[in-house]
């Protein structure tokens, strides 16, 4: 029980979850024989023995408001606009193709379609803008947050304002947000906070972590897992994955992305520090150029990634990180 | 094709079907056991609870008969086949049926409106609330599987599905990655389990892309 940090004693839903949590994975199993993946790595998996986890991630967010259930979405125009914002959140390859440079969709990051406290729930983000974001220097209204998703995330274009693909979005967070106050602090925005690690997150660690209990879907290559052409798994490096503007970047971010979510079905079941050290090893890699490039890796960490959680401009496992030249050209991705 | 759309439907699958398990491997003597529940085929009895093998993953089938065999997985009948083998007829067996082609599976028998509409949604969208994943978010869209670790949940008949959620909530079925499954069927309930499994034995893949349909890597 070393794992409960102090922050979260004052929370009692936590006494629920933990009380019920064995072990780490890690530190609990043994380790079956290797298996040959598909990726040519071998792949250690746990034995049989679960590792106990929350049912979802909203759980220690202490969050209270439940959006509406997708069957009362409403029969008429508005509710054309709800469904087909919904439709981009699962399905962006099909739905928003031509503003997509990746293989991701939204809801790869925006658990159960953006309806999930503690997965960024789009209901969260509706009630806290317009706003102020230091990532641009500007009061930033919804829909110009909207472009930022597509920008980095979805390393595409941004749908211009007014587009229907932005209204769709909007009607669709506007709905999911109704009768919930307007409030940039409102439980379950976002994702968890985290502690900052009792040890420097580590790349070694990291990838320890991830051959355990994310290489299964994930692939140990960071590829993800294609089926018939659609990705059931996403990447989470490479050239498919989000570009190092994208927020997940952040090893921070990540990590409380990674702590609440991750193994799908399994949130909480990593210790905090293995979320860190995981977080670490995925942002470690390298990923398509930032599009505020600045002519080099060193002017552009300078203005954009000078801070701890980035590791873009900075040499991990003998890769200068972000060394890629300028962007690669937009092509929308085909229906 | 003038004469062949004169044939009745099943006759003509028939046909295909044994054109092209005639294509493929003979099957390794072993194979011979196999076919007595699981069909000449390995297309499985549904009437008998027996599951489909054709198609599977060859690292899955070789998988169970291991857990089978220790014990991982129980089954009366499973447990004694599986003993006896060596890990080079294990590897013949799950070679030789992930080789074989998918038949369609009989058509479902008649499920309440509400019972497919729960299952439906469970398999596309999960149940969030109570910390159940969409099954195709892992097994892709339609159930097809991601091979080696996600296997097909199509072309198998409801009781089976619905049997192995019941052991995966029981502890009786393990050897799933990271306990994975483990996880989902302990939150789902019997109406989930029943709903979820008459679901996808209602739905009726395309063989061809059963079986072989994965490939690694994040391009499209």
């Amino acid at each position: 029980m070393n794992r409960v940090k102090p922050y979260f004693l004052l929370n009692p839903l936590v006494y629920a979850v933990l009380l019920g949590v064995s072990a780490p994975i890690l530190a609990a199993e043994a380790p079956s024989a290797p298996h040959a993946a598909h990726d040519g790595a071998a792949v250690t998996l746990p034995s049989a023995t679960p590792a106990k986890s929350a049912p979802n991630a909203a759980l220690l967010t202490g969050a209270t408001f439940t959006p509406p259930d997708p069957a009362s979405i409403p029969n008429d125009e508005f509710g054309k606009a709800v469904q087909l914002g919904r439709n981009i959140m699962y399905e962006t390859q099909k739905y928003a193709p031509q503003y997509v440079g990746n293989s991701l969709n939204c809801v790869n990051c925006h658990t159960d379609g953006g309806a999930m406290a503690g997965s960024a729930p789009l209901w969260g983000a509706w009630v806290s803008y317009p706003a102020y974001r230091s990532k641009n220097h500007k009061v930033n209204t919804y829909e110009e947050r909207l472009q930022g998703c597509f920008r980095f995330s979805m390393n595409g274009k941004a749908p211009a304002l007014g587009s229907d693909v932005l209204v769709a979005l909007q009607a669709y967070s506007y709905w999911l947000a109704k009768g919930l106050p307007v409030d940039e602090k409102v439980a379950g925005r976002g994702y968890p906070d985290m502690p900052e690690p009792a040890k420097a997150p580590d790349f070694v660690r990291g990838k320890a972590v991830y051959e355990a209990n994310c290489a299964i879907c994930h692939a140990a290559n960071g590829a993800g897992r294609v089926v018939n052409n659609e990705v059931v798994f996403p990447p989470l490096w490479g050239a498919q994955s989000f570009n190092w503007g994208a927020g997940m970047g952040s090893i921070k971010n990540a990590a409380k992305f990674i702590y609440a979510n991750m193994p799908y079905g399994q949130s909480y079941s990593l210790t905090p520090q293995q979320a860190w050290d995981v977080a670490y090893y995925m942002n470690g890699q390298e990923r398509p150029q930032d599009p505020r490039y600045e002519g080099s890796v060193a002017a552009t960490r300078a203005k954009y990634h000078d801070n701890k959680n980035s590791l873009y401009g900075t040499t991990v496992n003998g890769v200068l990180l972000g060394d890629t030249g300028v962007p690669k050209p937009f092509k929308g991705n085909k229906s | 094709m003038r004469p062949m759309s004169i044939l009745p439907i099943p006759l003509l699958g028939a046909g295909l079907l044994f054109a092209s398990i005639l294509a493929h491997a003979a099957p390794p003597p072993e194979a011979a056991s196999c076919a007595a529940c699981h069909g000449a085929g390995g297309q499985g009895l549904p009437a008998a609870n027996y599951p489909r093998l054709a198609g599977l993953p060859a690292q899955y089938i070789a998988e169970q008969l291991k857990y089978f065999a220790e014990g991982t997985r129980q089954n009366a009948i499973m447990v004694g086949m599986a003993k006896p083998l060596t890990p080079a007829q294990i590897t013949l067996l799950a070679d030789y049926y992930a080789s074989l082609p998918v038949a369609m599976p009989a058509a479902a028998a008649s499920v309440a409106p509400d019972l497919l509409a729960r299952g439906q949604q469970l398999a596309e969208f999960g149940d969030w609330k109570a910390g159940i994943p969409a099954c195709f978010r892992c097994h892709a869209a339609g159930g097809v599987g991601v091979p080696p670790y996600f296997p097909p949940i199509v072309g198998q008949s409801a009781k089976y599905l619905a049997d192995q959620m019941t052991a995966w909530q029981s502890g009786a079925r393990k050897g799933d990655p990271q306990g994975l499954m483990h996880s989902v069927a302990s939150r789902m309930t019997s109406t989930d389990t029943q709903a979820v499994a008459a679901y996808l034995a209602a739905l009726k893949p395309a063989a061809a892309v059963l079986g072989n349909a994965a490939q690694t890597g994040g391009a499209k």
